[in-house]
């Protein structure tokens, strides 16, 4: 059940990129005709180019380039090379790089044939020119293939281009792109290279970094992908404004996790994680989160419901509020019979279903109405308006009041555009329930229209009047007729038709959000769909792993729950870990620690924990023991492990210590019997992390 | 030569110079030459073509594309080796780690009965890459023809004066060639020279006359006119294949063709848009407007956070910091500490987007100090979403 929820949620995900991808693809296949044009035009010389602006949500662009690589791979090029800046500090190594990628490339599709050339191949310093040869031969030899190995039918070409991706064009070497580009534009005709820059700002950085003697080599193209903030909302459409997925976030729920996105990161990647984790949760704790799922799926489930379950059934707050708004018989029935409260489940999900379905057509219907709105009182997207529901009755807040007000001064066009689209909400889904809505919509549209018409026909009776006005020329009883014509406006503006009709629109919508945008918590049952722990969530989310590693290293029993590790305050357990005993050893002084103490009191600890007598240990064992606590914390792996212990070591005995001499640091330790300064968790993280790095 | 003269245009007098510097084929010749000259003046072009017409032994290095010296002398020893052995048998590749490897080697090369008694020209173009390699090369080049006791003349070709070349401990001293700029009249006549056949010369020059009109001002690379005239010249026939005008018409096709070049000046030449679109745009014949170039895309998208981030580092960067007290002391509690739990992962991210640039040496383990490097509007840009008013903290604008 969890992972068949999951599987969808993965599918949807794949969708949405798959998408991006085939925007992606559309724009390449043009470009590549492009490259093969301009493969003719040889002393033109320019390299083409895609710039593809991603968007500061660096986290993502992996999977997206990854699948851009599957595509291309399988549509375009068999060549298809990413290069990412750390690797290529210089022009040597980019060369390297992107040789060993090349011919990766190729033996993949080669079926791998020539293993034992490859060895020897890598340690050739690469030029481009070796490239170029290669590429040659590489080219000719599938040539003659070709005929053999049917192959997917674009790369048919008699010179697959070579697509170069540069993941992350911002931090790369100025000096090493610039000449890269020298270079390979002089190669060009025999090397068919496409460039891709992955770019994370804006596409004024390529000409920040290419002077315009290198940028003339280039033949960019801009592609822009979605910004994150579309992404977001198109993929909480798919997923939460649907009745597709029957599970939901409460608001709090869902302020979390969008919070996370707009203040932290911008990652859709961690935003779908977040969702994936709020999912786990919920099938987690809620025991009746079986009946999480589609609805006939769901009513299977009811008739195999345990007691256990039934009980659970009943102690939901929410089912317990309706049971006391039922007659007393009724109660006594739900309360008791079971096979009775299984069938009002049903009946209830059900209900909960349609409600779902309502809901979120009137939500979007809503939007429409609001999203255009000067200054957004119920905000411009449609996730803000549905927190906003979600949080309280709607039609209790300001805001929405504020809403109704600016909709009945709007003009009747802006307002036909709205019913337009609202229409074509109502008309996309297939729902039943609200035909008779649409039906009003519909109305609602035709009446504006004939409105049109009428409107018409008076100004012209108007303005027929007003031509008869005009033609007498006493300039008293033009004054008169004027003032007439005045009075007789101001009349019909009292009560021109359109804006009682604007009225009964606003009224209408009034109705529509009253009867159908109730909140979710007034539902029976709801806590079944409903995931509302926002505190867990953010606990885990937001996490602060300087505590979490302290609470590890202080209390091992927390995470591990093995029996033998809980202890009394104040004690020091000898079976528990030994980077713990270390931690916690050092935490007993406040803010000066001698660091031969330090390692002979672990040494006592740990022997004690051994039960061995102290002289049959060698004095080598011992040495090791002793030097346990220093090693540890200088190879501890995370840059928080080693902030906790912030240790401010003499650089000598540190690079002993790296070069794993334990001796020769022991020595320095001793001999100038150094007082290692321990500036207890604050100071000196980094020089710790730089120096275990 | 009346087929140099033909091929090589407003480059008489360097020809003649050069050619009489050649002298005859076993003719010891200067040991080496230096050619600079601004981008596209013909250097290469010319030693090129001077060269191959003249069917000298000769040997063609861009040291762009040798970025170790071990590649840039294995390419020049394969090269030759490829010259002095006869057609088709491919001989094995060299290897050669040092300078002294290559002088030995070179020796041994030219000993070949193809390259004896004629001059072995070494052409290093883009020359000004060689003073980043080993502080030997360039003299050892220089007197190349001294080491290896062979008839060799190495050719550098440079965009930087000599003046910037010399080293510090002295070295012999090339024959030093300057190709001055090409003058308005020469462009005219170098970009007229290469007609499409399908009109009459007197048309393309007329072309190139209107051409040089609106660009001459603003860039003088040959290269890039170049590409100019050949991507705007479809524009150009376009009324005399509709029949709306005939070729000599002049008049009529400067007014379709001068607003055109005027859009032409303001984006492709700029690269704001590529070449590729702009041919898609003359051929649907729309509104450049509508495409919008590279540099219109400046907006950012930033975190909430990261917004505040850079803006501190913005007024950190610009203001003194003795002036923090004023600012921060009046407004009290204005920017409001924020609980940044991921602050430092977000500053190194900043980094790397290029937004914030690591200032003071590297080796400094603690505390790093970063400097914001975007512009003024971008900021206000940044500001405004967040509803900070920037210009009331910044010191400049008091």
């Amino acid at each position: 059940m969890k992972s068949e929820t999951e599987r969808l949620q993965e599918e949807l995900n794949k969708n949405l990129f798959d998408s991006l991808i085939e925007f992606l693809q559309k724009s390449h296949s043009g470009f590549q005709k492009n490259s093969r044009d301009w493969g003719c035009q040889i002393k033109l010389r320019e390299i083409p180019t895609a710039a593809l602006v991603l968007g500061v949500n660096v986290t993502d662009h992996d999977l997206t380039f990854r699948s851009l690589t599957e595509v291309l791979q399988n549509n375009v090029t068999p060549y298809v090379v990413s290069l990412q800046a750390k690797d290529c500090p210089d022009m040597k190594h980019f060369l390297q790089k992107l040789a060993s990628q090349l011919m990766d490339c190729n033996v993949d599709v080669q079926s791998k044939e020539k293993e034992s050339v490859q060895v020897t191949q890598k340690k050739i310093h690469y030029s481009m020119d070796s490239l170029s040869t290669w590429y040659m031969s590489v080219t000719q030899k599938t040539d003659v293939k070709m005929p053999r190995k049917k192959r997917t039918p674009p790369s048919q070409w008699q010179s697959p281009p070579v697509v170069l991706i540069l993941k992350d064009m911002e931090s790369f070497t100025t000096k090493v792109l610039q000449d890269f580009i020298i270079i390979s534009s002089q190669h060009l005709h025999e090397f068919p290279l496409i460039l891709i820059f992955g770019i994370a700002t804006s596409p004024v950085v390529v000409h920040r970094m290419l002077p315009h003697a290198v940028s003339s080599l280039l033949c960019i193209e801009l592609f822009q992908s979605l910004s994150c903030k579309e992404h977001l909302t198109t993929v909480l459409d798919k997923l939460l404004l649907t009745t597709q997925f029957p599970f939901k976030l409460s608001e709090k729920v869902l302020q979390v996790l969008t919070n996370i996105f707009l203040y932290h990161d911008f990652s859709i990647q961690n935003f779908i994680k977040g969702l994936q984790l709020s999912l786990l949760e919920h099938f987690y704790s809620q025991p009746l989160s079986v009946l999480c799922c589609n609805l006939p799926e769901a009513k299977r489930r009811i008739n195999f419901l345990s007691d256990n379950q039934c009980e659970n059934i009943r102690r939901l707050p929410s089912f317990r509020r309706y049971v006391e708004k039922q007659a007393s018989e009724k109660q006594v029935a739900l309360l008791t019979n079971e096979r009775f409260l299984k069938e009002e489940t049903q009946s209830l999900l059900e209900n909960l279903h349609v409600y779902h379905t309502n809901y979120f057509l009137v939500l979007r219907c809503l939007h429409q109405f609001t999203s255009s709105l000067p200054k957004y009182p119920l905000g411009r997207q449609i996730r803000e308006l549905y927190c906003t529901c979600l949080e309280k009755n709607i039609r209790d807040s300001e805001e929405y009041a504020s809403a109704l007000q600016l909709l009945r001064m709007l003009a009747k066009d802006e307002l036909m555009a709205m019913l337009q689209k609202c229409f074509k909400v109502f008309k996309s889904s297939s729902e039943k329930q609200l035909g008779n809505t649409a039906k009003r919509i519909e109305e609602f549209l035709a009446q504006f229209q004939s409105l049109d018409a009428e409107a018409k026909e008076e100004e012209e009776d108007t303005s027929e009047s007003q031509s008869k006005g005009l033609q007498k020329t006493d300039l008293y009883h033009l004054q008169k007729s004027l003032l007439e014509m005045k009075e007789l406006r101001r009349a019909s503006k009292r009560q021109t038709k359109f804006e009682v009709l604007r009225e009964q629109l606003v009224s209408f919508i009034d109705s529509l959000a009253r009867e159908y945008l109730l909140l979710p918590e007034t539902q029976p049952l709801h806590e079944v769909l409903y995931f509302s722990a926002a505190h867990t969530l953010r606990q885990h989310l937001n996490a602060a792993p300087r505590i979490a590693l302290h609470t590890a290293l202080n209390n091992p029993y927390y995470y591990l729950k093995n029996e033998a590790l809980r202890s009394e305050e104040g004690c020091i357990p000898n079976v528990a870990p030994d980077i713990c005993i270390a931690y916690k050893l050092h935490l007993e002084c406040s803010r000066l620690i001698n660091l031969v103490d330090w390692s002979e009191a672990f040494a006592t600890v740990v022997t004690a924990a051994e039960k061995m007598d102290a002289n049959s240990v060698t004095s080598e064992e011992r040495n090791e023991i002793i030097q346990y606590p220093l090693k540890s914390v200088l190879q501890c792996p995370s840059i928080y492990f080693s902030s906790l212990f912030s240790l401010h070591f003499p650089v000598r005995t540190f690079r002993a210590f790296q070069r794993g001499d334990i001796n020769q640091s022991r020595k320095h330790l001793d001999s100038s019997s150094f007082i290692i300064v321990l500036i207890i968790r604050n100071q000196k993280i980094k020089s710790c992390k730089r120096y275990i790095q | 030569m009346p087929h140099l003269e033909n091929t090589v245009l407003c480059r008489e007098s360097q020809v003649s110079t050069l050619q009489s510097l050649f002298g005859e084929r076993h003719h010891f010749s200067f040991p080496s030459i230096f050619i600079y000259g601004h981008t596209a003046s013909g250097k290469t072009y010319v030693t090129q073509t001077l060269l191959k017409t003249l069917e000298l032994p000769h040997v063609f290095v861009n040291c762009v594309e040798c970025f170790t010296l071990r590649l840039l002398l294995e390419q020049i020893l394969n090269k030759l080796n490829h010259l002095s052995s006869s057609e088709g048998e491919y001989s094995t590749q060299i290897t050669c780690e040092t300078f002294n490897d290559f002088v030995r080697l070179f020796k041994q090369i030219t000993k070949a009965e193809s390259l004896k008694d004629q001059t072995v020209y070494i052409v290093l173009d883009k020359a000004e890459y060689l003073r980043d390699m080993e502080a030997y090369l360039l003299p050892g080049f220089l007197r190349l023809q001294e080491l290896t006791d062979r008839n060799v003349t190495v050719i550098f070709l440079s965009e930087i004066v000599w003046e910037k070349f010399r080293p510090n401990t002295g070295c012999f001293e090339p024959f030093v060639l300057y190709f001055p700029d090409y003058s308005i009249g020469n462009l005219q006549k170098i970009l007229s020279h290469d007609h499409p056949p399908e009109y009459s010369a007197d048309f393309y020059a007329a072309y190139i006359n209107i051409l040089l009109g609106v660009f001459y001002t603003v860039c003088r690379d040959l290269k890039e006119l170049r590409h100019l005239a050949v991507l705007n010249f479809p524009k150009y026939c376009e009324p005399v294949v509709k029949g709306e005008a005939s070729e000599r018409d002049t008049r009529k096709l400067w007014r379709n063709i001068e607003p055109h070049l005027k859009k032409a000046m303001q984006t492709v030449y700029l690269r704001e848009i590529s070449s590729s679109q702009w041919e898609k745009l003359q051929k649907d014949d729309t509104d450049p407007g509508q495409l919008k170039g590279l540099s219109a895309y400046t907006h950012v998208e930033l975190p909430y956070y990261s917004k505040f981030i850079l803006i501190a580092a913005y007024l950190a960067s610009y203001n003194p910091a003795r002036t923090d007290k004023r600012f921060f002391l009046k407004h009290h509690g204005k920017i409001k500490k924020t609980n940044f739990l991921k602050k430092h992962e977000k500053i190194t991210s900043l980094v790397t987007l290029q937004l914030l640039t690591l200032v003071g040496h590297d080796d400094q383990l603690d505390g790093p100090k970063y400097k914001c490097t975007v512009s003024l509007d971008f900021i206000r840009a940044i500001a405004r979403t967040v509803n900070f008013d920037i210009i009331k903290y910044l010191y400049d604008f008091l």
